[in-house]
């Protein structure tokens, strides 16, 4: 029971409790230039995850033969060769997206995020738990693009649009693309925009993270009180 | 020449690497909390980043480009700027121990940094010749350098502050309101 409770627990550490981008701070890069629509987050996504899984698998697998001193090497090219899968394949079945994406798909291979796992994790540990690891934490990445993303896009232009007719779009004149109200600007899809949303999201998940730890410590005071209170009623009975 | 000026102008300010074109953003918030680690850091990038992309420039158009196996540039790439920084590292440690001793630490950090592979990527499939080449991945660092070091003077006044917003969320603001002014430059071209 307890085995199983641990590998549920190696797979959604990545979606909150160490997201790599909101808590971990890895992966700034991506998480700036591509956020400007959701459509291109999730696909950023989707690549982070394939390069991600597949890494720490194969660099779990080899973790035992590769010698200490030149680890860091080897594992960035098992990274670039999985990275030039990916972009290969993205050219072929997706040029669109491979346009919008851009040099940020190459550059999946120096996010901190993937070399992290595998230097953290997927060299210490079993191909399977590496594996859940590397999905994980993925998975918790996409999710923390598609949120900025979502907020940038939607302040932006006034609407979601995802793969042409998916979406909605509530200040936005669907003929033209232009917004109908102020506040929704450009700006938003700025490099400032950006750079100021991430920044205030980043606020928020400090202010949750704060609260989180007072309830937590009132929580451990309360116990503590409790438990004193037990301690000093034994006593005057006892007395 | 002119023409020269005008794309290091556009490099260093109007498409600077941070604030424009979003590369190198760990170290920009990892090391810019003093003005010392702030220009060592940009003046090993400024180093690195040159260097690095007259050999991927090189490598393309005459090795990759020759035998078709451009589909390798990524590969090759990052395996010339992982040596190439050990090399620099290794060769300042025995000729330079000064410079060795203020840029040492931060040059095992730059293989990961995605402004290297990054500009060595964008000059390696543009267009331009050797001279054009060197120009836009000089200034593209030299902008470098120059933001990270205005960056880590504000943010050595922000250290002080206290609340949710300090350190990460207050300097992504600073960032932001720094892309607004530096993107108005445009108009000067």
């Amino acid at each position: 029971m307890k085995k199983e409770n641990s590998k549920l627990h190696i797979l959604t550490k990545g979606f909150i409790k160490e997201n790599p981008l909101f808590v971990l701070v890895l992966g700034m890069c991506p998480s700036l230039a591509i956020t400007t629509s959701l459509e291109n987050a999730l696909g950023m996504g989707v690549a982070v995850v394939f390069v991600l899984v597949m890494s720490n698998i194969i660099i779990s697998a080899i973790r035992k033969i590769v010698p200490n001193e030149i680890r860091i090497p080897v594992y960035i090219v098992v990274i670039a060769a999985f990275v030039s899968i990916v972009e290969m394949v993205m050219a072929a079945f997706l040029p669109g997206l491979h346009q919008a994406l851009g040099i940020f798909i190459p550059l999946i291979t120096v996010n901190c995020i993937i070399l992290g796992r595998a230097e953290a994790f997927a060299s210490e540990n079993t191909v399977f738990d590496s594996f859940l690891d590397g999905l994980g934490m993925g998975l918790g990445f996409t999710m923390a693009l598609a949120i900025i993303a979502t907020i940038r896009e939607f302040l932006g232009t006034g609407g979601i649009t995802i793969w042409g007719d998916l979406g909605f779009v509530i200040g936005k004149d669907v003929e033209t693309g232009v917004s109908k109200y102020d506040i929704f600007t450009k700006f938003f899809t700025t490099p400032a925009g950006g750079f100021i949303v991430l920044g205030i999201v980043f606020g928020v998940v400090a202010l949750l993270q704060n609260r989180e730890k007072a309830k937590k410590e009132a929580a451990a005071k309360q116990a503590q009180e409790t438990i004193k209170n037990q301690f000093s009623k034994k006593a005057t009975k006892e007395a | 020449m002119a023409s020269v000026l005008k794309l290091a102008f556009s490099a260093i300010i109007i498409q600077n690497v941070i604030l424009s074109q979003f590369l190198g953003i760990c170290p920009f918030l990892g090391v810019s909390k003093s003005k010392k680690s702030a220009v060592g850091m940009g003046a090993a990038v400024v180093f690195v980043i040159t260097i690095s992309s007259i050999l991927a420039w090189v490598l393309y158009k005459y090795v990759l480009v020759e035998l078709e196996m451009v589909y390798m540039k990524t590969i090759v790439f990052i395996l010339v700027i992982a040596s190439l920084v050990q090399i620099i590292e290794m060769f300042l440690k025995k000729f330079s121990p000064t410079l060795y001793k203020a840029l040492g630490i931060y040059l095992p950090l730059i293989t990961t940094n995605c402004a290297v592979l990054g500009i060595a990527t964008l000059v390696a499939e543009s267009n331009y010749t050797f001279l054009e080449m060197f120009v836009y991945s000089f200034s593209s660092a030299v902008g470098f350098l120059l933001v990270i070091y205005i960056f880590s003077t504000i943010r050595e006044k922000l250290n002080r502050m206290d609340g949710v917003m300090k350190d990460i969320p207050i300097a992504l603001i600073t960032a932001g309101l720094m892309a607004m002014v530096f993107a108005r430059f445009s108009g000067v071209i």
